[in-house]
């Protein structure tokens, strides 16, 4: 490095406006090649030490600049200078709509320029390659650019309204372009192109509060109005999101319902075969060996199963007994057997088996009191054939059902969550020149007309 | 490498050569534009003050561009209807020369390139016309009518009498690019890609007053 011959450029010096005379201070040091006098709104040649008039007139419009010329920020790692503001304009079906861009320079860094809309910021950059274009699935214009795909949003003519400061272009206000939009938020790609150039560049939506941060700006920045074509959608409102939740709970549950499976001691305290026959006078009620129910607190599943029921119906009466405090946990389960055959085809009902389980018995000695009944025959005949049944316990059981519940209930606010975030694609899309998203569902009253059904 | 040095026939000061192919120099002194002829040098004109730049480029700036180091030995100014741009005249260590655009900081380093087919005549070129070299697909994305604003430095040719300069530029998909120059029948290509500026590791650049590199 040579740094005898190092030359350093100092800041610019102060000019004079021809047309009114006022102060002009070139900011960018020869970079820019139009200068727009902040007083008179002369638009002066920048390339030309003696600041040749090239547009004496511009329409006065009250343009509020909300990043003063000559602030410097902090943005995407460099800092920047603001040293120009152009205000911009599209007219869509009668309506005029504005935005405004403040050009950004580094002498090392080059050009970057701030767009803002409704108070919604984007920071954006010139490419230097070409997107490739082409259509997506709902057949309309897309471009993609490093690997990321975007959606034609609008295509319009955009006049430049109003101009202050420098700009690395002579920038004239009466101006138009074509100017094309493509999204894939927070991004955008837009050309502006006339009959001999064509510019593409790459925006990033940026939030407001981010631009007033950078640049010190005084107090808030006013709020976005409306959602922006690259607005980021917020986070449980973008598609895909409620099922990202939906899933990560279901795991969750999932894997509680696999953890209390496993931990489950499922102990077999009582196994046992008993006959009753209803003939047989007397009480008809016993009770079982005492048994331990162990820990502090767990369920107690009762079976009941192989009754040998002949189409009559049998009611169990139990109770679970604590030994000690004589609390007592009184329950019945009745099962029937059916059968028959009907028009040639055999018939069954109900079962041989039934179960119950008891919530959060407390662990201690229990015994089990059970009552039997059955069916009194036809004319009060008593049957006199024995009916073996098996009476199983079993302490600390898995219980499914709660999960499954709560699955259900999980999936209960998906489609209203669904419908939020598509809200927001219709909001992002109403601007558009389709009106509403790529994606969206369009609902027909009349599914029965296939004359145009094109899919 | 050899340094040849010459005399400026116009003040006698001693013009160093850094490049033994320059066809072209300006005296550092006197600002005289100078030919090279065999080994005498005429004077065929004087630069104007160069018009005010931003460019952090100079004559003397080194750099390295994919793994080849070079200096920056010469510049030409252009300037069209709405904008100026820079094409500095680079000298690479393995003796080839390139040039490196600088237009509003967008920078591409491009190299004289044989066209595998014929050009279009600057009047059959349009926006948006594409071509295919070495299995590039190229669209021409501005068509300009540049001025020549000024020289400095060595060149490769004799560069200080065009008024009327057309250009195409084109641009591909993946960060190519090309410029058709139409200063000369047949007209010349230029094949070559952006860079990113930090990309060419430059050193002895312009310092700015009030900013760091």
């Amino acid at each position: 490095m040579n740094a005898g011959s190092r030359k350093i450029v100092p800041r610019p010096k102060a000019l004079n406006c021809p047309s009114c005379g006022s102060a002009i201070e070139l900011r960018a040091m020869g970079a820019a090649a139009t200068v727009v006098c902040s007083y008179c709104s002369s638009t002066l040649d920048a390339t030309n030490p003696q600041l040749v008039i090239l547009q004496k007139w511009q329409s006065q419009m009250t343009v509020h600049v909300q990043i003063p010329l000559g602030s410097r920020g902090s943005l995407f790692g460099a800092v920047w200078e603001v040293i120009g503001f152009q205000q911009r304009g599209i007219t869509v079906e009668g309506t005029d709509y504005y935005w405004r861009e403040y050009v950004l320079f580094n002498p090392y860094k080059g050009f970057r320029y701030l767009s803002e809309y409704e108070n919604h910021w984007s920071f954006v950059q010139s490419i230097p390659s070409l997107p490739v274009h082409g259509v997506n699935s709902h057949n309309r214009p897309t471009v993609t650019y490093s690997n990321l795909i975007y959606d034609h949003f609008q295509t319009a003519q955009a006049t430049t309204w109003f101009v202050i400061g420098e700009f690395p272009w002579q920038v004239r206000v009466g101006e138009v372009v074509a100017a094309a939009d493509y999204v894939s938020p927070p991004y955008m790609l837009s050309s502006e192109s006339t009959a001999n150039e064509i510019t593409w560049s790459r925006g990033v939506y940026v939030p407001g509060a981010d631009i007033w941060a950078a640049f010190q700006l005084p107090g808030a920045p006013p709020a976005a109005i409306g959602v922006y074509s690259t607005q980021p959608a917020p986070v449980d409102n973008r598609p895909g999101r409620p099922w990202k939740l939906f899933f990560l709970f279901s795991a969750l549950l999932i894997a509680m319902m696999i953890f209390f499976a496993v931990k489950a001691r499922q102990e077999t305290v009582l196994d046992q075969t008993y006959t009753y026959v209803a003939s047989t006078p007397g009480e008809k009620s016993f009770v079982t060996p005492p048994f331990v129910l162990n820990g502090t607190s767990a369920n107690l599943q009762v079976e009941v199963t192989g009754m040998d029921l002949q189409n009559e119906w049998a009611f169990l009466g139990m109770a679970l007994i604590n030994e000690e405090t004589g609390q007592a946990y009184d329950f019945g389960r009745q099962i029937s057997y059916y059968f028959g055959t009907d028009g040639g085809e055999s018939w069954t009902e109900d079962n041989h088996s039934d179960s119950a389980t008891l919530p959060s018995i407390p662990g201690g000695r229990y015994y089990l009191r059970i009552e039997p009944e059955t069916e009194v025959g036809t004319g009060g005949a008593v049957s006199y054939r024995p009916i073996k049944y098996n009476v199983k316990l079993v302490r600390d059981v898995p219980f499914y059902f709660r999960y499954f519940l709560g699955l259900f209930l999980l999936l209960l606010p998906l489609p209203f969550l669904g419908r939020k975030g598509a809200n927001f694609e219709s909001l992002r899309w109403n601007e558009s020149d389709y009106g509403v998203p790529p994606n969206a569902i369009v609902w027909q009253s009349n599914s029965s007309s296939g004359d145009d059904d094109d899919e | 490498m050899s340094q040849p040095t010459a005399i400026c026939p116009n003040c006698g000061a001693q013009i160093r050569f850094r490049w033994s192919s320059a066809i072209q120099t300006t005296c550092e002194y006197c600002k005289s534009i100078l030919v090279r002829h065999d080994v005498n040098l005429e004077k065929v004109g004087q630069v104007a003050d160069l018009p005010p730049d931003i460019s952090p480029i100079q004559i003397g700036t080194e750099g390295v561009y994919r793994d080849t180091a070079f200096q920056v030995i010469g510049r030409i100014i252009y300037s069209h209807d709405v904008g100026a741009w820079n094409e500095w005249h680079l000298m690479f260590s393995n003796g080839s020369s390139g040039w490196l655009s600088d237009a509003q900081a967008e920078y591409a380093v491009s190299f004289l390139s044989q066209p595998e087919t014929p050009l279009p005549a600057a009047n059959q070129v349009y926006r948006g016309w594409e071509f295919v070299q070495q299995n590039v697909r190229l669209a021409v994305t501005t068509l300009t009518e540049a001025s020549y604003e000024g020289v400095e430095g060595e060149l490769p040719f004799q560069y200080w009498d065009k008024a009327k300069c057309p250009f195409a530029d084109l641009r591909s998909s993946d960060g190519r690019f090309a410029t058709i120059d139409y200063t000369e029948t047949p007209p010349l290509l230029f094949l070559g890609e952006f860079v990113e500026f930090e990309s060419l590791r430059m050193v002895n650049l312009k310092e700015f007053e009030g900013w760091t590199a």
